[in-house]
């Protein structure tokens, strides 16, 4: 079998995280030359760092949201996570530094069962992640609702510093999202339940018959995300001094969140996307509110622009997940399976 | 390696009984290293359930177990696997968007100071692929974009990966071209070359007396017979396997059948994946496609139905221009396609046996619904498909019965063209001859059919004549009873005269 031996290089395809960040570039340069028709410099240290901080709220969740979606879960309840934690926080700091560590560790912990919580439902119980979430979500949102009428507690001068100050143009918050990023980015590619959790959400009996627990990598993904929206509530908690039970539901962070990962390559049916897609999918976001800011859009076109870049970019990708057969021949008959053997559809085995 | 006169894996009187029906009655298997062992019988005589036992999928409910003379309980699956039994189902256990190297180490990924090596897994995985002589699978390419055959390579090195002792193969080479089963043969030589036990379940008996050394024959979950290959003919294993002979295998031409003109024919047809297709079907008549997978084979059948229709040159269906632009156009013209992957295209496995059937009928033909319940039972029955009842969930038929689903939701339409995409893949041979029948039936109420196969007997005993593709052009016309040889030549392209008829 002589034939079998040499195969044609496959044709480089751009993965989907090249395309995310190609997008990126294009939204970039769209944006830089509106902001610019109204007399601004997009590239302004002030406008950078307006667009990085917008950045990094998003960030933390969608990082979290990310590695949920990866196993074929979803989760609906960070918005309520990222408010219980910065009024957690903000109510055990009482505004003395003494008690940050305590004040960050609660809203952590907290998170943390929260997160374990949705997990166990969706592993042992067998509930459908989007159901079990948003079940989760209005209970903790019930909790909210009646034990708070409004913001609550205080962050020490020292904390709110992390969501005030910044290198050159970058806030600490974004560099410390983008750690967290990165830290998440290795735990997938270098331990054996970040493999899993792609093995899991690509299909539960494949991983089941490989000999792996199916229900650990869903757990530690639940889990982790929620720690991720805590931080995320750390965070807003550190910017408005106090802590808030609407600040992560007026942020939209459960669509949202889920439209960045999306956005950024992820199959919402799991098994397939990369974290630094979803951070392409994020500073899109980010880019596209700073913009229609300084452009005076009104809030609603905003939400139109979103939407439409959200619809726009999963017909993309489904679109390249269509074209599972190459085409042999062009529109005129023209073959380009001769001239080509890169594009030869039978593969190997000619 | 170890001693080729004790068995490294053997079953005695294993038993298996589900919701109070007996599928295996204390079957005995003795599997010996370096040997293949070829695992015939119709589906439902028991081949699978008795691998399945064996994968540790099943427990069993009686007899014993043994793998190197100690006795085994498998409870799962991995278990199994540990012990070095592995399985190569029929439907991969592979992730697609995974690479090789991931797929094969899933879930004992090679570590270093605790991290997961990529690099050693993907080294790992080239050395074991080596070891099956394969060097064109590249350890890091994404599983999705293999071909079958190299997502079966896959499955295979996952198995080598276990250090397997013995690895039983259900059906590996129904979805392979014949280029590619010559590749699986020279792995099996490899595998029998280290020692390893392979038990090879097979409906091809063409596969079953080239590669195994010892033949097992069930039937109705019991044992039928186990011996040496070299004692048996075909003849006589058809006849272990059905109790029927092979001359009655493919059925002859039925009395009263007439070749008419022709019903659908097409001048210089092409689309993104065909080209140059100059093809009449006739009434009454059987046209045999053959080709090596890729050859564009599924793409002209998807193309005259209209699923993917000519972008270029005529079609005319019953003497009218067809403009074809979707299949619900073509099932109104009166074709019908039997697609090649039942269960992904051809029905909805959730939904009843009746809801299937009239599937099309409901959906394109609403008014002959009420007309279409009534004589579907007849068609079910005429089909003699075993079901609990109609309000059976096809996803609990065996292969072949689904196979006649399919048919009868097609029958339902009264179709004038009928193009059947491998019709007998991974079917039992009962079943198998149900399907010729019913072509024969159909040719002799004047339906011309169209019927594409990668197997050449089947392609050979069927058609009336023999179309060869290759690279998406209609290579070769050949009349009935072409030697295997000669479409084999022209759909590898050896021939002397690619242009004209085959030169023989």
């Amino acid at each position: 079998m002589s034939v079998t031996t040499s195969r044609p290089r496959r044709r480089v395809r751009l993965g989907s995280t090249a395309i995310v960040y190609l997008a990126l570039i294009g939204v970039i340069i769209v944006g830089a030359v509106l902001v610019a028709t109204v007399g601004r410099n997009f590239f302004s240290d002030g406008n950078i760092r307006d667009i990085l901080t917008g950045m990094s709220v998003l960030g933390f969740v969608a990082v979290g949201q990310t590695l949920v979606i990866l196993t074929g879960s979803l989760d609906l309840s960070v918005p309520y996570v990222v408010s219980l934690s910065s009024l957690l926080a903000a109510q055990t700091m009482r505004g003395d530094p003494a008690n940050i560590v305590q004040g960050v560790l609660l809203a952590l912990g907290v998170a943390a069962l929260i997160g374990l919580g949705n997990a166990l439902i969706v592993t042992k119980l067998r509930v459908n992640g989007f159901i079990t979430t948003l079940g989760v979500g209005l209970i903790i949102k019930g909790y909210l609702d009646t034990m708070y009428k409004g913001s609550a507690g205080s962050v020490p001068r020292e904390f709110q510093l992390i969501g005030a100050t910044g290198l050159g143009p970058v806030p600490v918050s974004t560099i410390i999202m983008l750690a967290v990023a990165t830290l998440v980015f290795l735990f997938l590619r270098k331990t054996r339940t970040g493999h899993h959790i792609y093995a899991v959400g690509g299909s539960v009996d494949v991983a089941r018959l490989s000999g792996l627990h199916t229900a650990r990598p869903v757990i530690v993904a639940h889990v982790l995300c929620s720690l991720t929206a805590a931080l995320a509530g750390l965070l807003l908690a550190s910017r408005l001094g106090v802590g808030s039970p609407t600040v992560g539901s007026q942020g939209g962070y459960d669509l949202l969140s889920i439209a960045a990962v999306v956005l950024g390559g992820t199959v919402l049916a799991g098994g397939r996307g990369t974290i630094w897609g979803t951070i392409g999918g994020v500073a899109i976001f980010a880019v596209l509110d700073s913009v229609m800011s300084v452009m005076q859009v009104n809030p609603f076109l905003k939400d139109v622009v979103r939407g439409v870049v959200i619809v726009a970019a999963v017909a993309v990708y489904t679109g390249r997940a269509l074209e599972r057969r190459r085409p042999r021949f062009g529109a005129k008959g023209f073959d380009t399976a001769r001239s080509d053997p890169g594009l030869d559809a039978a593969g190997a085995t000619r | 390696m170890s001693d080729r006169r004790t068995p490294i894996l053997s079953a005695t009187g294993l038993t298996k009984s589900f919701f109070g029906v007996t599928v295996l009655k204390g079957v005995g298997l003795e599997l010996y290293p370096g040997t293949v062992h070829g695992l015939v019988g119709e589906n439902g005589a028991g081949k699978s359930t008795l691998m399945k036992i064996i994968a540790g999928v099943y427990l069993r409910d009686e007899g014993g177990l043994e793998l190197a003379g100690q006795p085994v309980e498998f409870g799962h699956p991995l278990q199994a696997m540990r012990a070095g039994v592995a399985t190569v189902f029929q439907e991969f256990n592979l992730l697609p968007e995974r690479s090789v190297a991931e797929n094969v180490f899933l879930g004992r990924e090679p570590r270093s100071r605790g991290l997961v090596d990529n690099r050693a897994m993907a080294r790992q995985t080239a050395a074991l692929l080596a070891e099956l002589g394969i060097d064109f699978i590249d350890p890091v390419s994404r599983v999705g974009s293999l071909s079958v055959a190299e997502q079966q390579i896959v499955e295979i090195t996952k198995a080598l990966s276990f250090d397997a002792k013995v690895i039983s193969m259900d059906e590996p080479t129904a979805a392979l071209a014949d280029n590619e089963v010559e590749l699986l043969y020279g792995i099996i030589e490899r595998l029998r070359a280290r020692g390893v036990a392979i038990l090879y379940v097979s409906h091809r008996l063409k596969e079953i007396f080239d590669l195994c050394d010892t033949i097992t024959v069930l039937k109705d979950g019991a044992l039928v017979s186990s011996g040496p290959a070299s004692e048996l003919s075909t003849d006589e294993l058809v006849r272990r396997m059905v109790g029927r002979s092979i001359s009655t295998y493919f059925p002859k031409a039925l009395p009263g059948t007439a070749v008419g003109g022709p019903v659908a024919a097409v001048r210089g047809g092409g689309n993104q994946y065909v080209t140059d297709i100059d093809l009449d079907l006739r009434a009454g008549e059987i046209v045999g496609i053959a080709g090596l997978q890729g050859s564009g084979r599924t793409e002209l059948a998807e193309a005259f139905f209209g699923a993917v229709p000519f972008s270029r040159g005529s079609y005319e269906l019953g003497g009218k221009r067809m403009p074809l632009r979707s299949p619900r156009a073509a099932v109104r013209a009166g074709v019908a396609l039997i697609t090649e992957d039942r269960k992904a295209q051809g029905l909805a496995l959730g939904q009843s046996v009746r809801d299937n059937a009239l599937l099309v009928i409901r959906s394109v033909f609403p008014r002959r619904t009420r007309a279409a319940r009534q004589s579907v039972p007849g068609v079910l029955s005429s089909l003699e498909i075993s079901s609990r009842g109609l309000d059976q969930e096809v996803q609990y038929l065996s292969g072949g019965n689904q196979q006649k689903v399919v048919l009868a939701k097609w029958l339902a339409t009264k179709p004038r063209v009928v193009i059947l995409d491998e019709p007998t893949r991974g079917i039992d041979v009962g079943a198998k001859v149900a399907v010729y029948t019913l072509m024969r039936e159909l040719a002799r109420d004047g339906v011309a059919i169209l019927m594409i196969s990668s197997e050449l007997p089947e392609v050979i005993g069927m058609s009336d004549r023999i179309l060869v593709m290759r690279d998406g052009r209609l290579e070769a016309e050949l009349d009935a009873g072409a030697s295997e040889e000669s479409v084999l030549a022209a759909a590898t392209g050896t021939l002397t005269d690619t242009h004209g008829e085959a030169v023989l």
